[in-house]
């Protein structure tokens, strides 16, 4: 009884504010289908972890020095399963649409130097504005490399944005483009594409980038590896297995070793509202850079392309191309933009990895 | 953090923004010409 009055005096204002954000991210998860699979586990992680004398503290520590502290290993691994579920064909068929995923980086650094306008330090900043990346395995991977102090907000704000991305780009593309633009058709233009190509993309592309951003080779790598299990043929089995089983235990992992650092000291703080704050701009940025790489681009072709696919360059699959595609629907109902949004989506993945490895080579 | 308005290190980071997006539009650049030559070269071999 002594222990239990001791425990409940233990209680402070923080932790309860921790658990109701526990909560909220349960809620969110089960009531509004928000990535689930791993803002479950973070929710219940930070209830877990804020709780007065908490012997899990230890136990999720330790996950988090094996997971992500010492080497980086669960980003990495979960890297093999996103590569395993991931369809390059619409990127291999038209890939020019690289151009959108590349422009689509512009929010990355466009928060880095307002996040080193505020103040932070040079490594806090870029880690700060890879939460653009819209790719948790990359933020975290980039935020821990480069021993930034604000990896538990960064990570939180990564994932939640990433969800969050059906309410934070349809005003965004809807301010950066008129009804005319939205309103443009395009045509499958989809040429079909050889499994040599498909075999050989991934193996050539982990070369690129590793003789380019030879640091970030680790996360294009296992992305790519991933990839080349689905794509040879042979080995059905186990890419099956990385993109289900796989994901999902890492992903599991991944949340609740995310929460470790959720504690109530770390989080609540100024600082995880201003990096919430930083991350959204750097949502809003990628969004109006791939918009007006594809206005540009329309100046000089006769062909003209919708401006919204350029949204889908943000990465976050497959999310934003349903976003893209919906509002094609919508304003105008036989107006079939998916194959074009997966094409630029996708290639917003690789960019994204890229955009994480240019980082590393120029900040760290 | 102490909030520490600071225009030199912004004009700091903004050759880091020159040298991100150049970098990214560069690599991506090169991963077009190969995709291109890759699906020339195995255009004639069958398709999936």
């Amino acid at each position: 009884m002594e222990i239990l009055y001791e425990n409940i005096l233990a209680i402070e204002w923080k932790m309860v504010v921790m658990w109701i954000i526990g909560g909220l991210l349960i809620f969110l998860a089960i009531k509004k289908d928000m990535e689930p699979t791993l803002l479950l586990p973070m929710g219940f992680g930070a209830i877990l972890v804020n709780l007065p004398h908490s012997g899990a503290a230890e136990v999720v520590n330790r996950l988090f020095d094996i997971g992500i502290d010492n080497g980086e290993l669960m980003p990495l691994i979960l890297f093999i399963g996103i590569g395993a579920m991931i369809d390059f064909t619409p990127l291999l068929s038209n890939p020019k649409y690289m151009i959108f995923g590349a422009a689509a980086q512009f929010g990355i650094f466009f928060t880095l130097c307002l996040a080193s306008f505020f103040g932070y330090s040079l490594n806090d900043a870029a880690s700060i504005a890879i939460i653009g990346a819209a790719d948790g395995p990359t933020s975290i991977f980039v935020a821990q490399v480069l021993k930034s102090n604000y990896l538990p907000a960064i990570m939180v704000a990564a994932y939640s944005y990433m969800a969050l991305v059906p309410i934070v780009q349809p005003p965004i593309i809807k301010l950066c483009t008129t009804k005319k633009e939205r309103l443009i058709r395009m045509d499958d233009t989809s040429k079909p594409v050889s499994r040599t190509t498909k075999i050989l993309f991934p193996i050539i592309t982990t070369i690129i980038v590793g003789l380019v951003a030879p640091d970030a080779v680790a996360l294009i790598g296992f992305l790519m590896f991933g990839n080349l299990i689905r794509e040879c043929g042979v080995l059905n089995s186990l890419s099956e297995t990385a993109q289900k089983v796989l994901a999902n235990l890492i992903t599991i992992f991944l949340g609740i070793t995310i929460a470790s650092r959720m504690t109530a000291e770390e989080f609540i703080r100024l600082d995880t509202i201003i990096i919430l704050c930083l991350g959204l701009v750097a949502f809003v940025f990628d969004t109006f850079g791939g918009i007006m790489i594809a206005k540009i681009m329309n100046i000089f072709l006769k062909k003209k392309i919708n401006p919204m696919i350029g949204a889908a360059g943000i990465s976050a699959f497959p999310m934003s191309s349903r976003v893209v595609h919906k509002m094609g629907l919508a304003e105008d109902n036989q107006n079939f933009l998916l194959m074009h949004a997966v094409g630029v989506n996708v290639s917003g993945q690789i960019a994204s990895v890229i955009a994480g490895g240019l980082i590393l080579a120029i900040v760290g | 953090m102490n909030f520490n308005f600071s225009v030199d290190n912004l004009m700091n980071s903004l050759p880091i923004m020159g040298k991100g997006m150049l970098g990214i539009f560069a690599v991506t650049v090169v991963i077009i010409l190969v995709v291109t030559v890759l699906n020339k070269v195995t255009s004639g071999k069958k398709k999936q």
